[in-house]
């Protein structure tokens, strides 16, 4: 007997629609995002107008916000405190890390504020939860695309070329997208039931960014407890975008492998903790 | 289930009230771990339940209207959660068969800085339409809601009621096989109500499936079949709606008073002597009204208020300086004339002994009268509705052109 989840009666009234109360944590939910995927599609579009539409800066500010902390990394970590840059020029060896960052940052603070901003619509319609946590992550890849564009320019401008290791980059960029859900669908749990959460976010953000190779290379980590760093999958990210895109930097070894099986598990544990907070958080909101 | 689109068994919601606080905060529950070994002896876990919904177990077939009524607090919005899957029932279970739309709210997905056409999409989309349909629907959706001129404007800059308007305009261009609507037609000015209850009416002709809820029993008796009466989250009483909503309006417009002091019992009441319905508001009609006292009463004062559908006051009377002996009682209304225009109206009758209750009488029994008052005259006043009001007198029109010298020009005369 299937336990509690909605099946496809959606769409065609042959089937039948089984409500009843929740028995498991364990239920991924791909099969009804799927059902429900024009509704994500509304949600991405509608969160990606709402944050051009109230800021005077807008599209500028996807490209600032990185540029500018490029400009300080390279002045004080990179010329004046002398941090390795593994053969990159210091505004690529910051920007190629701070490209995923920024993301990741964005991508999460909109994620754990999803559910709670939303908490009107949880309450009156229904639709699978996950999809708000997925948008927000989602359309904060715009803001990645925009400054995207600039690191485009900044290779120019170094001459920088693009290398055989460009080809993992998609999976690098997946691997962040993953990230950010993963980590978004905990954090996005845990805010809708305790409130304080987002307010701990900026402190957690900054702290996350300097136990991740932003600032520094992760070859300044000793080789033997570089596994051990690769748990942080933020990691595994930074320097897979550093090597795809700029072609230097540490191949990827074990550490990214560790931080991919980190994403899988963080992933898998924050659908079923979401899935749990799901149960009750129409009740609470 | 045979062939139920709605089956509930045994449906039940509980909510955790009391002590715990509704939102919590993670420093509270860190400071509980950090102080947990100062604290002697195990906190009690204690919460108080509260059951929204008890046992609540029903069928509903195709093409059934069926209505939910109760009190506030009953748990009618619950049962409406639980089946719209907002919630998870913590007991019972609900099957479904069809797509189901539930109207909780007005404006559901509206986002204020979005533009009219863009909630359009986004709100459908929210309540359940696929891309195609929306677009296949909007000009009708645009028709509906009158906001034409303003589909590219913010949603902030519009009036509340273009909000509703368009909201609902939305909500009703949404085809589900089961629609379940909460009080969402209690909104808006008269005007939308009659263009919601309308498109309601055209819904259900169409042969889907409604669960509606709605304290007004006027609106309910217009559009459902079957009546069920949600009472402290169960179901008091479920079946034909004259009959359910007779038994609820009864049960809750008595006053409350304890069994010595209700001595007055408003029985029933007719037209003329007939039943329910007047036919002609132009002739002198009598309202009989029927009562039983257990005690005589005296100085007493009886009232009668007859009131639309919206609970305007068309008119009323109050009689002083009554004494009615114990036993059965009829007091008969003989009125001259009572225009109204066709439609339903409430009668209510009030007895008070020793005064009326401005003047400091004991209200004994107040009764809205069921059934209600039905006009079925013909329409006098103007044709069309939004000019026609509430009085229906016939007027004669005379058309006098202006005498030229020494030429005597007919009079046309027109009704």
């Amino acid at each position: 007997m299937n336990a509690a989840s909605a099946q496809r009666g959606l769409l065609s009234k042959a089937s039948v629609l089984r409500i009843a109360p929740s028995h498991g944590w364990w239920e991924l939910p791909f099969s009804e995002l799927w059902d429900y995927r024009e509704l994500l599609y509304f949600i991405v579009w509608r969160d990606i107008k709402i944050r051009y539409k109230q800021t005077a800066i807008g599209a500028a500010w996807a490209v600032l916000q990185p540029f500018l902390t490029m400009l300080v990394f390279s002045l004080f970590f990179g010329k004046l405190a002398h941090v390795p840059s593994e053969g990159m020029p210091y505004p690529i060896f910051y920007y190629s890390a701070l490209l995923p960052w920024m993301y990741f940052a964005a991508a999460l603070q909109n994620a754990t504020n999803a559910i709670v901003e939303n908490q009107r619509v949880i309450t009156k319609v229904y639709f699978p939860r996950v999809a708000l946590p997925l948008a927000a992550v989602l359309a904060s890849l715009v803001d990645f695309g925009i400054s995207f564009l600039m690191f485009l320019i900044l290779m120019v401008y170094y001459g920088i070329h693009p290398t055989a290791a460009a080809v993992w980059f998609p999976a690098f960029l997946l691997l962040a997208v993953l990230t950010a859900l993963g980590v978004g669908l905990w954090l996005s749990a845990l805010n809708a039931i305790y409130r304080d959460v987002r307010y701990v976010m900026p402190f957690l953000i900054q702290f996350w960014m300097f136990a991740s190779p932003v600032a520094y290379p992760s070859s300044l980590v000793p080789e033997k407890w570089r596994w051990l760093y690769g748990l942080n999958p933020m990691a595994g990210v930074i320097e897979g975008f550093r090597w795809s895109l700029a072609g230097h930097g540490t191949t990827p070894g074990r550490m990214v492998f560790v931080s991919a099986a980190a994403v899988v598990v963080i992933l898998l544990g924050g659908f079923a903790y979401f899935q749990h907070m799901e149960t009750t958080v129409a009740d609470v909101v | 289930m045979s062939g139920a689109v709605i089956h509930a068994e045994g449906l039940g919601k509980r909510y955790r009230v009391g002590e715990r606080e509704r939102y919590l905060a993670l420093r509270d529950i860190l400071t509980r771990i950090a102080t947990a070994p100062f604290r002697r002896g195990a906190r009690n876990g204690r919460r108080d339940y509260l059951w929204a919904l008890r046992d609540v177990s029903f069928d509903i077939h195709q093409g059934e209207v069926v209505g939910l009524i109760g009190r506030n607090g009953s748990g009618k919005t619950t049962l409406l959660k639980l089946l719209s899957r907002i919630t998870r029932p913590t007991k019972g279970f609900a099957e479904i068969r069809g797509r189901v739309g539930s109207l909780l709210e007005v404006g559901t997905g509206f986002h204020p800085e979005l533009s009219g056409r863009e909630n359009i999409y986004l709100s459908g989309a929210v309540l359940g339409m696929r891309k195609s349909e929306i677009n296949a629907r909007f000009d009708e959706i645009v028709a509906f809601s009158e906001v034409e001129r303003f589909l590219d404007t913010p949603l902030k800059h519009f009036s509340t009621g273009m909000q509703m308007r368009l909201a609902f305009a939305v909500a009703a261009h949404l085809e589900p096989e089961i629609l379940l609507v909460d009080e969402v037609l209690a909104v808006g000015d008269i005007e939308f109500q009659k263009k919601c209850l309308g498109k309601m009416q055209e819904v259900s002709n169409s042969g889907r499936t409604i669960v509606f809820v709605s304290h007004q029993m006027n609106q309910i008796r217009r559009l459902c079949e079957r009546v069920i009466w949600i009472n402290s989250g169960e179901i008091q009483e479920s079946g034909a709606a004259g009959e359910v909503i007779a038994a609820y309006e009864a049960a809750s417009l008595r006053p409350a008073s304890a069994g010595e002091r209700h001595n007055a019992n408003f029985l029933h009441w007719s037209v003329c002597g007939g039943n329910n319905v007047m036919r002609d508001g132009l002739r002198e009609i009598t309202l009989h009204f029927h009562l039983q006292l257990s005690k005589s009463i005296s100085q007493g004062h009886f009232g009668v208020t007859v009131t639309d559908s919206d609970n305007v006051i068309m008119i009323g009377w109050g009689f002083d300086n009554l004494d009615l002996p114990a036993g059965a009682n009829e007091l008969v209304l003989k009125v001259p004339i009572l225009p109204l225009r066709p439609g339903n109206y409430n009668v209510i009758c009030a007895l008070f002994d020793g005064g009326n209750n401005l003047t400091g009488g004991e209200l004994l029994d107040q009764w809205h009268a069921v059934p209600p008052l039905v006009v079925d005259a013909k329409p006098l006043s103007h044709s069309q509705d939004r000019w026609a009001g509430v009085l229906n007198i016939p007027a004669k029109l005379q058309i006098v052109q202006p005498i030229a010298a020494g030429i005597a020009s007919p009079v046309t005369n027109r009704t």
